[in-house]
């Protein structure tokens, strides 16, 4: 309780008197650019702790180790490939979020565009031969009557162009 | 003794749900009367069994019965009580319960709510969920048996994982499985319209609302889970492409198509066979989606026990009830009939192509959710697929469909041609390329997918409006407009609203990956960061507790031009039974952005009242993806409460199809 | 043949997949690292801080690196076969000492320090080896997890075997248990020693 009163006397504190060095926040980060690569590494990569959460969004101790470790290869000019071929060398492709195009990932890759293109050809395909499955069914007794009288009513041939 | 009578419960509503599955079925097929009549009241006495059981359960946690060694795992006395009720469903056995529990109010509903149905469809499809039932309830009482005692009791309980305290998490398993579950419904619908042979339009309608029903809940159930990881798991994200949640949606794209091509079975009497297919794998889809939930084959942050018992029951099951189904439809598919000729362009083949894109799309998110054990399988070694693999693989099959879904309410069933439609049309597709083109401007650096995707959805609007306004000039015969307007059936408007719905979402989706922002900052009390057009001042933190938690606040003064928006209070929780950290993010919600605040960690341990590392996000649009879901659910209540539904259905003859088809095609 | 099969022809197959994805464990990666030469590194021993270990040491022998903590939970179920293992005395036992200090969530590493830390490291993990035995020929001390990275380490207890030729012949994550001890390890060893 009493510490609770001294956080809110701080506080006020804080907020009333100009002499707190107050004013614009600084950046966590001591670099911003390297932030930004960092993040944009880190959520392709996975965490091996808890596995299912990217590097970015993970509060696991090894995870905070791993992006200490990307913040310094950046620093050291690392590409981004080269940063990525560090952590594959370490912990193998289970770590990359987006598997590599290798024998082992065709299907996954070029599964859902070939399924895509073969969907759709099966359509057309069906589409076609339903269509002449519709129109070689012979009529039944009871339609082809109806037909006939249709043909044979001049009123109602009179709508036809 | 309250946890015995649960336990018994559930093994009579076994017996129960074994006679429902058994004896209408054979009824129906060897013509016996008696065996018939027994399914409405099977259906209604295992509901209240399984209420039963449910509300044992739910007593055992608010009497804090640690005695129940799920209660014990679950639960604690410093739980407050709307999350000891919530945590009934918290952990793997309870989730299976409510998941039964849920199917047992489906199927009461079909008991009493379809009462103009011939009473030998009735017991099929009663039937069939009886099955389904008992296989859970078998499922339960063999490996996963909520009411298991401890003996001795534990002193006090584990409490319930403090990801899982939230009133989101209150409402969103219940919501997701509802919608799961509810499209058994469509699933025995077809499967009985199977063994009767009779695959027709009256089917189709009968099965609809139903369906639609199912579907409105998934999609609040996916929205709901999803703006929960975006308030609750600290930093902001909405979609992740976890197992967890592909397992949901997978039954959501495939109960989608469901919906469309049931419209044409009961319209056109066409694509028979390919609705019942899709019937058949929306529930298949929820079933594997349990498999992979339960079993932890796939290991995802939501999986909480895994035994593998279990995996092997709920293979069994799933691979016994699918299986049947699909060798059913094989057996009976041939036989049926193909149903009103339509052109190579039309309505029906629009809404085909539809089909097989959200199909594709569905098997493509299934792919890669598998594909890790594929690869494991053939000791071709362990890789991952992540959100970048989903992305750049479901986006562009989606833009084709949302494409197609301004042109396809436009086109003529039977016949349509590309001449007319591009004539309808041309309008809508100018005003939505300009919106498109130029909106992009407003909000900062111009992007060419965000160009494109805000076409996309202003083409959904603009042809909307377009049909809305052609059909009722087409209809209107001398009425006044606003007359003619309210003419129109709710099922039309309920396709457009959630059609808008569908546009809401992209809007919010782009425009939040296009243009939030974020600072990772480092505040003093007293100090300010400014993100998209605010400011945030920082005034400290301070010591709160909670009934099972401590906390920090931070408190937090928004800015707009330095006057006072409001206060923010994002928090840092520990909860005290199972000594767990939690990220309370606050957010200032609004119609345009989102302002988001949370808290990471004070710079120096030991000052928690000095600086703080505070993240702070500013995100544009970000309530539509939400509002969008809503509006989706929305159309499709719209769409149940049809005034078709509700009058009395006409003979199972497919005579009302032509009308309806008639009345549509004047669209 | 009846095209309406191949749904229930997919489904098959997929019941199938699931059935074998049943029997494994998702939670096991196989290291990259197996088959390719150890990474160098140079660390202070714990029996004589001052003098540094390095894997080029042991080229010659077969030997077995086992990473270890006193926070590590699971080091202490495995510690048992270990010292079962210092016994028989067949190979090296070289222990990673990883992240004493750091790994700690009790402790707070920017409160330290800097020389204390290693002060630190070495009073708590000789009171753990001392308490539960040595098994160690010696250990070496990762303090910052640098070298844990460079052998891919992602949850403590982890255990290489290595080669005469500095190459890393296996990699076992989690506690090792008298069966892999028995029917993986030391059947390597047997051979890798010919």
């Amino acid at each position: 309780m009493r510490r609770w009163l001294m956080l809110l006397l701080l506080a006020a504190a804080s907020l009333g008197s100009p002499g707190v060095p107050a004013g614009e926040a600084k950046p966590l980060a001591e670099d911003e650019l390297t932030e930004k690569r960092l993040i944009a590494i880190a959520s392709e990569l996975r965490c091996l702790v808890c596995q299912n959460e990217s590097l970015a969004g993970s509060h696991a101790e090894l995870a905070n180790d791993l992006r200490r470790e990307i913040r310094t290869l950046i620093r050291d000019g690392k590409s981004d490939s080269e940063i990525m071929e560090f952590m594959v060398n370490r912990y193998g492709d289970f770590v990359r979020y987006r598997p590599p195009l290798t024998g082992t990932t065709l299907l996954l890759w070029f599964g859902p565009g070939a399924l895509f293109v073969v969907g759709l050809a099966a359509l057309v395909r069906y589409l076609r031969r339903r269509d002449r499955a519709i129109s070689d069914t012979p009529l039944t007794p009871d339609e082809q009557g109806r037909a006939d009288t249709l043909l044979q009513d001049p009123d109602s041939r009179q709508g036809q162009p | 003794m309250i946890p015995e009578v649960g336990n018994f419960a559930l093994v009579l509503a076994l017996c129960v749900a074994l006679t429902q599955g058994t004896l209408p079925l054979l009824g129906a097929h060897l013509n016996r009367q008696q065996w018939v009549a027994l399914a409405r009241p099977a259906a209604v006495a295992q509901a209240l069994l399984l209420a039963i059981a449910f509300g044992c359960l739910t007593t055992a946690f608010v009497q804090n019965d640690f005695s129940v060694v799920y209660v014990a795992q679950h639960s604690n006395t410093l739980l407050p009580l709307q999350y000891r009720v919530a945590a009934v469903w918290g952990g793997h056995e309870g989730s299976l319960l409510l998941w039964v529990v849920m199917l047992v109010l489906w199927t009461l509903a079909v008991a009493l709510r379809s009462t103009q149905l011939p009473e030998a469809m009735v017991a099929r499809v009663l039937g069939v969920l009886g099955l389904v039932s008992a296989g859970f309830l078998l499922f339960i009482l063999f490996t996963s048996n909520p009411f298991e005692r401890l003996l001795p009791g534990a002193a006090e309980g584990r409490d319930l994982n403090p990801l899982l305290q939230d009133p989101g998490l209150i409402i969103h398993p219940p919501m997701l499985y509802m919608g799961y579950v509810g499209f058994s419904v469509a699933f025995a619908f077809a499967i009985a319209a199977l063994l009767s042979g009779q695959l027709d339009a009256a089917w189709a309608r009968w099965s609809r609302p139903w369906t639609t029903a199912a579907w409105v809940f998934l999609t609040i159930g996916i929205a709901l889970g999803s703006w929960w990881a975006y308030y609750e798991l600290g930093w902001g994200g909405w979609w992740f492409w976890d197992p967890v949640e592909n397992a949901s949606f997978m039954p959501w794209l495939i109960g989608t198509a469901l919906v469309h091509s049931l419209a044409v079975t009961e319209k056109r009497g066409s694509f028979k066979n390919w609705t019942v297919l899709l019937a058949i794998s929306a529930f298949s889809l929820s079933l594997l989606g349990t498999f992979l939930v339960r079993s932890g084959v796939l290991t995802s942050v939501h999986a909480f026990a895994t035994d593998p018992r279990r995996g092997i029951f709920i293979l069994v099951f799933l691979g016994t009830v699918i299986g049947s189904s699909l060798a059913l439809f094989a057996w009976r598919a041939p036989k049926v009939g193909l149903g009103g000729r339509f052109g190579l362009l039309s309505r029906e083949s629009l809404l085909l192509t539809n089909n097989v894109l959200l199909v594709v799309a569905c098997a493509s998110v299934l792919l890669g959710t598998l594909y890790p054990l594929l690869i494991d399988a053939l000791g071709a070694g362990k890789l991952s697929v992540g959100p970048p693999y989903f992305d750049a693989v479901f986006v562009p099959l989606m833009l084709p469909a949302v494409f197609l879904m301004g042109v396809a309410p436009c086109a003529r069933w039977k016949h349509a041609s590309v001449r007319e439609l591009a004539r309808t049309l041309r309008w809508a597709f100018v005003a939505a390329a300009v919106v498109g083109v130029g909106a992009p401007f407003l909000f900062g650096e111009w992007k060419p997918l965000v160009a494109l995707s805000l076409l996309l959805a202003a083409w959904i609007v603009f042809s909307a409006l377009l049909n809305l306004f052609e059909r009722v000039q087409s209809t209107r015969a001398g009425q006044p407009f606003l007359a003619a307007v309210r003419r129109q059936p709710r099922s039309f408007f309920g396709m457009h609203l959630a059609h808008v719905g569908i546009s809401v979402f992209i809007v919010g989706v782009t425009m939040v990956g296009a243009y939030q922002a974020e600072k990772d900052v480092k505040m003093e009390p007293g100090d300010t960061v400014s993100v998209g057009g605010y400011s945030f001042r920082f005034n400290g933190v301070r010591e709160e507790k909670g009934p099972n938690y401590r906390a920090l606040v931070g408190d937090i003064d928004l800015l707009k031009n330095g006057a006072a928006v409001r206060k923010m209070f994002p928090e840092k929780r520990f909860y005290v039974a199972s000594s767990m950290p939690m990220t309370e993010a606050a957010i200032d919600t609004g119609f345009l952005r989102d302002v988001y605040v949370s808290l990471g960690e004070p710079i120096d341990k030991a000052r928690p009242d000095a600086a703080w590392a505070v993240r702070v996000y500013y995100k544009p649009f970000v309530d539509w993806i939400w509002g969008g879901c809503v509006l989706m659910a929305m159309g499709g209540l719209l769409a149940i409460s049809d005034r078709r539904y509700r009058i009395k259905a006409r003979s199972a003859a497919p005579a009302p199809a032509v009308t309806t088809a008639s009345l549509a095609q004047n669209a | 043949m009846n095209r309406f099969l191949w749904p229930l022809i997919g489904f098959v197959v997929l019941v199938a997949l699931l059935a074998v994805g049943l029997n494994l464990n998702p939670r096991d990666v196989p290291s990259p690292l197996v088959g390719q030469p150890a990474p160098l590194f140079a660390l202070p021993r714990l029996d004589a801080p001052e003098k540094e270990f390095s894997p080029q040491d042991m080229l010659g022998k077969p030997w077995l690196l086992n990473v270890w903590a006193s926070w590590c939970v699971s080091c202490r179920q495995e510690h048992p076969v270990l010292v079962e293992l210092a016994k028989r005395q067949t190979v090296p036992l070289i222990g990673l000492n990883y992240k004493e200090v750091r790994g700690d969530g009790g402790i707070d590493i920017d409160k330290l320090a800097p020389g204390n830390e290693k002060k630190m490291v070495i009073a708590r993990a000789a009171e753990w080896l001392g308490k539960h035995g040595n098994p160690y020929t010696l250990s070496v001390l990762d303090m910052d997890g640098r070298v844990g990275i460079d052998y891919g380490v992602y949850g403590v207890p982890e255990t290489y075997v290595i080669d005469r030729a500095g190459i890393i012949r296996m990699k076992h994550t989690g506690p090792i248990t008298p069966e892999v001890f028995a029917g993986k390890i030391l059947p390597l060893l047997a051979e890798l020693s010919k």
